[in-house]
C-alpha cells in the first residue's frame, strides 16, 4: 500500500507531517498556557513522536529481500540526505555536543571539523563506487571483492565490534532520556527505548528504517533549531545567531578575563566536593588550546571512522543510481551541517545567558543563597547536573564555583533562559528521535552482515527468501536486547564510546574498503591481514593506553586508531604483494565498479 | 589508452584535486591555529580559529561534495558512462 504512489508523493506526504507537528506543538503550547503540568507535556511530546515512528515502521512491512536489505533502491537523493542525517546524528550529537563544545572550546571542535570533513571521503573514495558494485551489506563487497570466507568473516567481525560499541551508547542515550521524560528508572527505559527502535525495524528492516529516520530528522531538526533561534532572539544577541554573534563571543572572551578564568584554581579537596559527571568552565571559549597535533589526529581519525563505519555506507546502497549516491552524500551533510553549526552557537548563548551579569539569567558574581533560591537551579541540581559551593566563602557565586553537566547545556538552556516549558518536551522529543534513528541503523547494520554475511552466505546458501528474512528479524531482536542489557549496566559514558567506535572502524576497515576500488592488485590475503591486524593492533593500543602505558606519537585512548589504520595500511600492502596477484575476473570486476554505467557487479536480489 | 582508461585518469585526477582542498580546509590550516586566531581577518567579526572551526570547513566541505559530484557526472558523460536511467 506504500509502494510506487508513496514515493511519489514524499514531499507532500512529509510536508503535512512537518506541518501536523508544529499544529502538536502549538497545542501544547496552549494546553501548558491552560495548566497542564510539566511531567505530562513530556510524556505527550514522547509518546507522540514514537507512536508516529511504529506507525510508519508498520506501514513499511515488507515479505522482500531486497526491500528488507536496501529499501528497494529507490530511495531519492534529498530523502536520502535525511534519512542519512538522521542516522548519522546520534543522541550524543544531540544531547552533548554542544556541552563538549561549552566545556572544552577549540580542543573539542575537532570533532565537528573531523565528522563532516569525513563525507568528503565517503563521497569521492567510495560510496558512489560500493552503489555500483550493488551490495546489500558492506562486508558483502569485502567477500565479493577480494573473494572468500575469510575476508567476508574479518569484516563482519570489525563490524560488529565497531557497531557494538556504537550500540551500546545509543541505547544508554535512548533510556537516559525516555526515563526523564516518562519519569521511569533507567533500568526499565532502557527496554522501553529498545521497544521503540525495533519497532521502527523489525517489519520493514531498511525500508522501515529510511522512512522513519526521514520523520526523525524533521524532529529533531525543529527541536534542536528553534530554541536556538528563539535564546538568541530574546537575548537580544540578533535574529540569525549563526551569522551574528561575533559580539556576544568577544563578550564571553572579556568575561572571561574579568572573571580571573585560568588564574583562579580550585583545590584538589574543594573539587572532591564536586558530584560525579559535572565541570566548571576551566578552558576558554573561543581561543586556541589545543597543539595542532592534538587537533589533527582527533580529526583525522574522525574522518576515517565516517568513511568506515557501515551503518552511513549502507545508506548509500538504497539510492536509485550512482549518480543519486554521489549527490545524496552532498545532501547528508547539508542537513548534518544545519545542526553541527547551531551546536557552538547553542553553546555561547548558554555560557553567555549564565555568565554576564548585565542579563538578568546571569548568575556569576550573584550571591550564592539567591542563586540556590532559583527554581531551575533547584531542578537541575536534583538532577544532578548543576552544582554550586562557595569555596572561598565569600557569599558570591564565582565562575570557579560554579559546575554543570555537559547535557545541560542542550536540556537546561530553554528553562535558564525562561523559555516555556514546552520547548524541554520539545527537546526531550528531539533527543530521543536522535538517539532511536542512530540505534535503528546500527542494529539493522549488525543483523544484516550477520543474517545475509554470516547465515546467508556462509551457513546455508540455499535459505529459501522467507526463511532469511525470518533469521534477520531474529538477530534484530537478540542484538538489540544484547545492546540494551550492556547500556543498562552504564559501563562507559556516551560519548566516549562514540568516539572508540570511530576508532575501531577506522582501524579494521579504512584501507580494506579504499583500496578494494582503488588498487586492483589489492587480494584477498592482503585484505585479511589488513583487517585482523588493524583491528588487533588498535585495539592492544588501547588497551597499552587504558592500563597507563606511554603514549606513542602523542595518541590517545581517542584517537588510536591512527596506530590500527597505519599498521592495517602496512600489513595489507606487504602481504598482497608478497602473494598472487587477483585473477583476471576480479580485476575486470574492480573496472566494471569504476564506471557508472551498466549493470552492478551483483544481482538486483541476491 | 582505451576509452575506459582514460575515463578512469581523468576520475583519479578529480579525486586527488578534491582530495587536496579537503587536505587544505581538513588538516592544514590547524596546523596554524594560533595564528588563524591573531589574524586580522575575521569573517563575521569571529576570530578566524574559531569560525573555521564552527561553519567556516564545513560549509566549505558542503559545496566541495557537490562540486565534485557535479564534475564527476560531466567526466561520465563525456565517455558515455552516465546511467541511463536517473532520477
Amino acid at each position: 500500500m506504500i509502494k510506487g504512489k508513496f514515493i511519489d508523493n514524499l514531499p507532500q506526504v512529509y510536508g503535512i507531517y512537518t506541518g501536523g507537528f508544529l499544529v502538536f506543538i502549538i497545542l501544547m503550547a496552549i494546553a501548558e498556557q491552560a495548566g497542564m503540568s510539566a511531567k505530562l507535556i513530556g510524556i505527550f511530546f514522547v509518546a507522540f513522536t514514537v507512536g508516529i515512528y511504529a506507525i510508519i515502521g508498520w506501514l513499511s512491512r515488507t515479505l522482500q529481500v531486497d526491500a528488507y536489505y536496501v529499501a528497494g533502491r529507490q530511495v531519492p537523493t534529498v530523502f536520502n540526505g535525511m534519512a542519512t542525517a538522521a542516522d548519522w546524528m546520534s543522541g550524543a550529537s544531540f544531547v552533548a555536543m554542544a556541552g563538549g563544545i561549552y566545556f572544552k572550546g577549540y580542543g573539542y571542535m575537532a570533532l565537528l571539523v573531523g565528522w563532516t570533513g569525513g563525507y568528503v571521503l565517503v563521497a569521492s573514495l567510495l560510496a558512489p563506487y560500493l552503489r555500483k558494485f550493488g551490495c546489500y551489506t558492506v562486508p558483502d563487497f569485502i567477500g565479493t571483492r577480494y573473494g572468500g570466507n575469510a575476508a567476508r568473516l574479518s569484516a563482519v567481525l570489525v563490524l560488529t565490534v565497531a557497531s557494538f560499541t556504537y550500540v551500546t551508547a545509543q541505547i544508554n542515550a535512548t533510556g537516559t532520556i525516555a526515563s526523564v521524560a516518562l519519569d521511569i528508572p533507567f533500568g526499565v527505559a532502557v527496554y522501553v527505548g529498545l521497544a521503540s527502535i525495533l519497532m521502527c525495524s523489525m517489519l520493514g528492516g531498511m525500508r522501515a528504517v529510511t522512512w522513519t529516520q526521514v520523520a526523525q530528522y524533521i524532529v529533531l531538526i525543529i527541536a534542536y533549531l528553534l530554541p536556538v533561534f528563539w535564546i538568541s532572539n530574546k537575548m537580544g544577541a540578533g535574529f540569525f545567531p549563526h551569522l551574528m554573534l561575533a559580539d556576544e563571543v568577544a563578550r564571553i572572551a572579556e568575561l572571561e578575563a574579568q572573571f580571573g578564568l585560568g588564574t583562579v584554581k580550585n583545590t584538589a579537596a574543594d573539587l572532591a566536593t564536586v558530584p560525579k559527571g559535572l565541570a566548571g568552565i576551566t578552558k576558554a571559549h573561543s581561543s586556541v588550546n589545543a597543539t595542532p597535533w592534538a587537533f589533527i589526529s582527533l580529526a583525522v581519525c574522525m574522518m576515517a571512522g565516517t568513511a568506515s563505519l557501515p551503518h552511513v555506507m549502507m545508506r548509500y546502497f538504497t539510492t536509485p543510481s550512482v549518480k543519486a549516491a554521489r549527490r545524496s552524500v552532498g545532501w547528508s551533510l547539508f542537513f548534518i551541517f544545519l545542526l553541527y553549526s547551531s551546536a557552538p552557537m547553542l553553546a555561547t548563548l548558554s555560557k553567555l545567558s549564565l555568565m554576564d551579569p548585565t542579563l538578568t539569567t546571569g548568575i556569576i558574581g550573584k550571591s550564592i543563597s539567591e542563586v540556590q533560591a532559583l527554581d531551575w537551579y533547584q531542578n537541575w541540581n536534583q538532577a544532578n547536573l548543576m552544582f554550586v559551593s562557595d569555596f572561598n566563602g565569600n557569599g558570591t557565586l564565582e565562575l570557579n564555583e560554579f559546575f554543570m553537566g555537559g547535557k545541560a547545556v542542550v536540556l537546561a538552556t530553554p528553562e535558564i533562559a525562561g523559555l516555556p516549558y514546552v520547548i524541554s518536551g520539545l527537546v526531550a522529543a528531539g533527543g530521543m528521535a536522535a538517539a532511536m534513528s542512530t540505534a535503528d541503523g546500527l542494529v539493522l547494520a549488525i543483523a544484516n552482515a550477520l543474517s545475509h554475511d554470516l547465515y546467508y552466505k556462509i551457513i546455508d546458501p540455499k535459505a529459501e527468501t522467507a526463511k532469511r528474512l525470518i533469521v534477520a528479524r531474529v538477530l534484530l531482536v537478540i542484538i538489540g536486547f544484547a545492546g540494551a542489557t550492556i547500556a543498562a549496566l552504564e559501563i562507559q559514558g556516551i560519548l566516549g564510546s562514540v568516539i572508540w567506535a570511530f576508532d575501531f572502524a577506522m582501524s579494521g576497515l579504512f584501507f580494506p574498503l579504499v583500496l578494494g576500488v582503488w588498487w586492483k592488485r589489492a587480494n584477498a590475503q592482503g585484505a585479511v591481514a589488513g583487517m585482523l591486524i588493524g583491528l588487533a593492533v588498535g585495539t592492544w593500543y588501547l588497551i597499552h593506553v587504558r592500563t597507563g602505558g606511554t603514549p606513542i606519537w602523542g595518541v590517545t585512548q581517542l584517537t588510536f586508531g591512527i596506530h590500527g589504520a597505519l599498521a592495517s595500511l602496512v600489513s595489507m600492502i606487504v602481504v598482497s604483494l608478497a602473494t598472487k596477484a587477483p585473477d583476471s575476473a576480479t580485476q575486470k570486476m574492480v573496472d566494471e565498479v569504476r564506471i557508472p554505467s551498466g549493470k552492478t557487479v551483483l544481482g538486483k536480489q541476491h | 589508452m582505451s576509452k575506459q582508461e582514460q575515463h578512469w585518469d581523468k576520475t583519479r585526477n578529480l579525486l586527488f584535486v578534491t582530495l587536496a582542498i579537503w587536505f587544505v580546509f581538513s588538516i592544514g590550516i590547524f596546523l596554524f591555529g594560533a595564528e588563524m586566531e591573531a589574524s586580522s581577518f575575521r569573517p563575521l567579526g569571529y576570530p578566524l580559529s574559531y569560525y573555521m572551526t564552527c561553519q567556516g570547513s564545513l560549509g566549505i566541505f558542503v559545496i566541495l561534495i557537490f562540486w565534485f559530484a557535479g564534475r564527476q557526472e560531466k567526466i561520465d558523460e563525456e565517455f558515455g558512462f552516465s546511467e541511463r536511467e536517473d532520477d
